[in-house]
């Protein structure tokens, strides 16, 4: 994002205050998935059967119509298998909703390609966790480096030009970011970096796959050379502690300029933060989205100014304003102190300091008891109609 | 893209849409996926009289821009010209 510059108003602080309605947020449609990645930071596996109906989604698309939310993310679990999945895109394209999606792949056919190629209101990010098969598959299981690659192919093939390559940067991968923007480039698309969170089933695998402090360095060097070429989703904020700031807002849009609305319904303050302590409300409630949005206690409570503790005196409060609020909650750190990974390692004695007993467990969780017996199923909720 | 010409009629593009905000407005541009940030009230009202007013400065003029205020009002409109949030109207 960038702005256009007539020295007046900051705008950070009117997203801090909040707006009436969110710029775009993340819109899990299921739970269910066909992969089980060790990250996943929504814990899918399992399809939820208090899912939202088609009829459900399409009145919560009609409320985003009316609030001119200009786009949604769709994703979940592995939000195309759903069988209603191309029927919302149409509705929330024709609505004047945009629409981008991740997903792992599986079902970018080649005709689904073409048809995405054709149409201009929407997106898709393919999520690849490695630049080589060894790396990626580790992460996100066996199979789905190719299956991932396939897709792209047929992305480029069917014309998609600027698709998303995403990747969350782990301990495993860092080292890959340049294979990763060469493949980006073979294909056409674009790379999308974001941060490892410790949320989901990624607070299982957070202490050791997030990038070390040498890493953290590294990756803000690299970002910075990249410029606009390299998304971030704003996901790196925390580093612009160690100089000049990185592309975009830089600022923590927790029910405040985004949110997350799961497959059940429930709003979020963001998409890391699957938990109670988050949770505003939800879409079938009284007043719907707009209502929850508007008025519900937390998001109120969220646009008032926030005590930043142990960090108001610090130097570089005003670029990292303290990092990520689901980072510190899923690794036990109080939410008016450092990011676990502050910059300047002032959450490095916290980290060591916690007890078990302080880390908060997700509350939310759809994981398979066992791998998916065939990553790349031809139909990916064959697994679940077996069971019933 | 062709420079920006404050001489020249330009409009709103058709894929972008503006959403009011209390410090002005929201730029979203469907095809690109780029949002831009309308600063003052003052820059939408600009925007909006784009397309009614023979060039982009006569619509400065008419939403009130001052004879100072002018140089940073047409950098601005540079600025969601290079990002296709604005098109010339006459463009072949």
């Amino acid at each position: 994002m960038s702005e256009t510059v007539i020295p007046t108003v900051r705008l950070v602080e009117h997203f801090q205050s909040g707006l009436d309605a969110p710029i775009c947020l993340t819109w899990e449609l299921t739970y269910a998935c066909n992969l089980a990645c060790i990250h996943c930071l929504s814990s899918s596996g399992h399809r939820d059967p208090r899912e939202l109906s088609t009829e459900e989604c399409k009145r919560v698309v009609d409320e985003l119509q009316r609030m001119q939310v200009f786009y949604v993310n769709f994703g979940g679990g592995e939000p195309t298998v759903r069988r209603d999945f191309w029927e919302l895109v149409d509705y929330a394209t024709g609505h004047a909703v945009g629409v981008k999606f991740s997903t792992n792949g599986s079902r970018i056919t080649a005709a689904v390609a073409s048809r995405l190629a054709a149409s201009h209101y929407v997106d898709v990010q393919i999520s690849l966790d490695g630049a080589t098969r060894e790396v990626n598959d580790a992460i996100r299981g066996a199979g789905s480096y190719d299956v991932a690659v396939q897709a792209m192919e047929r992305l480029a093939d069917a014309g998609f030009a600027g698709f998303k390559l995403s990747v969350v940067v782990t301990r495993w991968n860092v080292a890959q970011l340049d294979a990763f923007k060469a493949t980006a480039d073979r294909y056409g698309g674009q790379l999308r970096l974001t941060r490892l969170r410790p949320s989901g089933r990624g607070a299982d695998v957070w202490d050791e796959l997030h990038p070390t402090a040498a890493e953290q360095r590294q990756l803000y060097e690299w970002l910075r050379a990249q410029g606009e070429a390299v998304l971030t989703g704003d996901s790196f904020f925390h580093l612009s502690a160690y100089g000049e700031a990185l592309p975009g807002l830089n600022l923590c849009g927790a029910g405040r300029i985004v949110c997350l609305i799961d497959p059940v319904g429930d709003v979020y303050a963001c998409p890391f933060a699957i938990h109670d302590a988050f949770l505003a409300g939800n879409v079938r409630d009284e007043g719907g989205f707009t209502t929850v949005w508007r008025e519900s206690d937390l998001f109120l409570e969220l646009r008032r100014p926030q005590s930043s503790g142990a960090c108001s005196s610090c130097g570089h409060f005003d670029t990292c304003r303290g990092g990520c609020m689901a980072a510190k909650f899923f690794t036990g750190l109080p939410l008016d102190g450092p990011d676990p990974e502050c910059v300047l390692g002032h959450g490095e004695p916290l980290l060591a300091g916690r007890r078990r007993t302080d880390v908060p467990r997700p509350a939310v969780d759809h994981s398979r008891r066992r791998p998916p017996v065939r990553t790349c199923d031809e139909d990916p909720l064959a697994d679940l109609h077996a069971r019933g | 893209m062709a420079a920006f010409d404050p001489e020249r009629p330009w409009t709103l593009a058709p894929q972008v849409a503006l959403r009011r905000e209390p410090f002005g407005a929201l730029a979203y541009h469907f095809g690109t996926r780029r949002l831009s940030f309308l600063k003052t009230d003052k820059l939408v009202a600009v925007v909006q009289k784009l397309p009614d007013q023979r060039s982009a400065r006569e619509a400065c003029l008419a939403a009130g821009v001052t004879g100072d205020e002018l140089p940073a009002y047409e950098r601005a409109l540079a600025g969601l010209a290079a990002k296709g949030m604005i098109t010339d109207r006459e463009a072949r």
